[in-house]
């Protein structure tokens, strides 16, 4: 929580304004929840490119540290110290703020999760809901990058992850609902509590159908058409490169981690699990990687969808689905 | 495309030939008058087609393809495929070189199945100076040339998961196409450009335990290959994605002059190893695959089952190898054709690969001219790939597996 009573009383003892006290909790909030993002994107990079490489009958990176661990910080840094391409045609300020439109929704997503029972950063009342608005905006950031660098693949791709994930915003809002209504609560705490069986068993379409959708929201494959390199070489990041391009990357993982992460609160069970209680963000990080896993091990088999069948998925076949599922939910409530 | 219908459209306003004419620009005129605010400005708004070129530069355009692609939204509405960015003068330079000097070059051709280059070019050589090549060359040419064959369709089906998005199976062909990359160092010390098979016979015998490791390797691919079909060429996404999709009839194909897997996707069974044998083939037991529907996804079936086929020929050409010379006798560098000409044809990975050789009675042939199967299956692209999507547009270029190499030649 963010101001408990006893800081406020250290406050008011020692004449520091509230609102001081509050934004400076707030700033050492905000630096943990980066420092825990960059982290996780390192793991996550590491784990996508060991991942792969166990896949595809290689190694992955092998020499930079032990078996290459430190290799994901040399590429950070390579990246860092990159010139900064600007196309010439560029709009000067949609191309700038794009990547931070991209990463900061995925990023102020993050703030609401409860990895454990009381460790959270602002329990939010409305924390599905708020998570539902703040992840749609991420799509602001794609078009902007799109349009701003003034690419034909660019625009193409912009305007495909526009129209993906705007439809896959319905139906992944939908298929919530049937946890909202057992749970009786919006409070992302509140629906782990109310969490003794995982609600991957008991809303199995829900959970499919909130699955599903989430990777076409993070654009991960099957639905990774806003990126395709076989058609539109990388799609709306074209134009990017060194650090833009870094913090690309660094949203895509983030938004996958926040994905993966509200999969986990809502229909796997959030931090319990067997063993005392203070286990529980253990469990919560187990269950994380587990999804990830998942996530990745599907990348790196399937093939992508074409446009008007990603359409075609979310509208005829997920959005019925989800409906379906509210409704099944409602009579057996009804009837229970 | 539309500021040109328009500006037709005002021209016939002007002219004004006939009354009836008059009436419909009077009632345009009055109508628009009439639109509301809103509607006017959504007639302003202009829907334009989108000029995109894809290539030569581009990941998935295997090569040096620069195609400009109308697009109208995601819906591709014409294609205009240009070449030449690989263009060295082969035809030309062999008019300069000696019969044997000119194997080499070949290689360069469809780098991906160099061999059967060398094969097409040598077997017409053959055919006009008259050379008789010793049965044991034969069958280490049928052996090296299938192997061949199964690694350039891997590498194309590799390449078509790779555009389909499906990165891992890609690595798995690689694998597999590896091994027969290994074998082929063994026999010839390369690896791409074998210049291996010559005028009159091989360059070399395989060493000793090669016909083995071959045959336990295409056993092992025999197995290998089957899951491969399941990870890839079954997969529901992929299907979805290919099937009836750059669509091609066997009419249309026959018109615009398709020749191997495109040609036999369409129902039309000809592979030159049947309809004109060379070698030792005749021997051999071996179905050329041929299937009906014509789109995307019989072709790349195709090129599995025909992998199916090669490891078939492979096993027969090693059972019945006899012993004996490699090369034919009394053909030396300076080889010296009679006055004449000769046209000979393979069938390569990709379809029929001809040679036509007109010899002057010198050290020099006088014209070489190259029939690429490439060439002939690419300039199908902008009808096959009409009004379809992008993505499977690009699927359509993968299909046909064009090497530039022997586009441009």
């Amino acid at each position: 929580m963010l101001s408990s009573a006893q800081l406020i009383e250290f406050a008011n003892n020692n004449g520091i304004p509230l609102w001081a006290l509050n934004a400076s909790i707030a700033l050492v909030m905000a630096i943990v929840v980066f420092a825990i993002c960059g982290l996780g994107v390192i793991v996550f990079v590491y784990m996508e490119r060991k991942v792969s490489a166990d896949f595809q009958l290689r190694w992955g990176p092998m020499h930079v540290g032990w078996h290459g661990t430190l290799q994901l910080i040399a590429d950070a840094l390579k990246l860092f110290s990159k010139e900064d391409v600007f196309p010439r045609n560029a709009d000067p300020w949609v191309f700038r703020l794009a990547p931070i439109f991209m990463f900061l929704p995925a990023f102020i997503s993050l703030m609401v999760m409860p990895i454990g029972p009381g460790i959270v950063i602002q329990d939010l009342n409305v924390g599905l809901l708020y998570i539902l608005a703040i992840t749609s905006i991420s799509v602001a950031g794609i078009v902007m990058a799109g349009f701003g660098s003034y690419n034909k693949f660019a625009v193409i791709g912009s305007l495909r992850s526009a129209a993906q994930m705007v439809s896959y915003e319905v139906p992944r809002a939908l298929s919530i609902i049937g946890v909202v209504m057992i749970a009786g609560s919006g409070k992302l705490s509140s629906i782990v509590g109310a969490q003794h069986i995982w609600y991957a068993i008991l809303q199995p379409i829900g959970f499919v159908v909130f699955f599903v959708s989430s990777l076409a929201e993070t654009n991960r494959a099957p639905f990774d058409l806003p990126e395709t390199e076989a058609e539109l070489v990388n799609g709306y990041y074209n134009e990017y490169s060194g650090m833009r391009f870094m913090f690309f990357l660094f949203a895509e993982y983030i938004a996958l981690m926040s994905a993966s992460a509200l999969t986990v609160v809502l229909f796997l069970g959030g931090w319990h699990g067997p063993g005392p209680e203070f286990l529980g963000p253990i469990w919560f990080l187990v269950k994380l990687f587990a999804v990830i896993y998942v996530i990745m091990w599907i990348r790196w088999t399937l093939p992508r969808f074409r446009i008007d069948q990603v359409m075609d998925l979310g509208w005829k076949v997920l959005l019925p689905l989800a409906l379906l599922n509210i409704f099944i939910t409602g009579i057996i409530m009804l009837v229970i | 495309m539309d500021l040109i219908k328009m500006s037709r459209v005002k021209e016939q306003r002007v002219s004004k030939k006939t009354p009836i004419k008059q009436d419909l620009d009077k009632l345009e005129q009055s109508l628009e008058l009439e639109l509301p605010e809103t509607d006017k400005e959504i007639d302003s708004l202009r829907t334009e087609e989108l000029i995109v070129n894809f290539g030569p530069q581009h990941p998935s355009t295997h090569g040096v393809l620069r195609a400009v692609f109308t697009l109208d939204g995601e819906i591709v509405r014409k294609i205009e495929p240009h070449i030449g960015y690989l263009h060295r003068c082969f035809e030309k330079i062999a008019e300069k070189r000696t019969y044997a000097q000119f194997v080499p070059f070949t290689d360069r051709m469809d780098y991906i199945s160099a061999v059967l280059n060398n094969w097409a070019y040598s077997l017409t050589v053959e055919k006009l100076a008259g050379i008789k090549v010793p049965e044991r060359a034969e069958y280490i040419r049928v052996i090296i040339g299938e192997l061949q064959r199964i690694a350039a369709h891997l590498f194309s089906l590799g390449t078509m998961g790779v555009e389909a998005g499906a990165l891992t199976p890609f690595l798995y062909f690689i694998d597999e196409r590896e091994k027969i990359l290994w074998l082929f160092e063994r026999v010839c010390g390369a690896r791409l450009t074998y210049n291996y098979i010559n005028i009159g016979g091989v360059r070399a015998d395989v060493p000793e335990g090669w016909l083995e490791d071959a045959l336990s390797f295409v056993h092992h691919l025999k197995k290998s290959i089957i899951d491969y079909d399941k990870l890839l060429i079954g997969n529901y996404i992929f299907k979805k994605r290919m099937v009836d999709t750059g669509k091609f009839s066997a009419v249309e194909a026959l018109d615009w002059g398709l020749t191997g897997p495109p040609l036999r996707s369409t129902g039309v069974a000809y592979d030159v190893r049947r309809s004109d044998p060379y070698s030792v083939y005749p021997r051999m037991d071996f179905d050329v695959v041929v299937r009906y529907n014509g789109d995307n996804y019989d072709r790349v079936i195709i090129r599995s089952e025909e992998i199916k086929q090669s490891i078939r020929i492979v096993e027969q050409a090693i059972e019945q190898i006899p012993d004996g010379p490699i090369m034919a006798e009394g053909v030396s560098r300076e080889l010296v054709p009679p006055i004449g000409d000769a046209y000979g044809h393979v069938e390569s990975a990709r379809g029929d690969l001809g040679y036509y050789i007109i010899s002057d009675g010198t050290p020099k042939p006088y014209r070489v001219k190259i029939h690429g199967p490439s060439f002939g299956n690419l300039q199908a692209l902008p009808a096959m790939a009409k009004d379809s999507y992008i993505a499977d547009a690009i699927l359509t270029i993968g299909t046909l597996d064009t090497v530039f190499g022997e586009v441009d030649r």
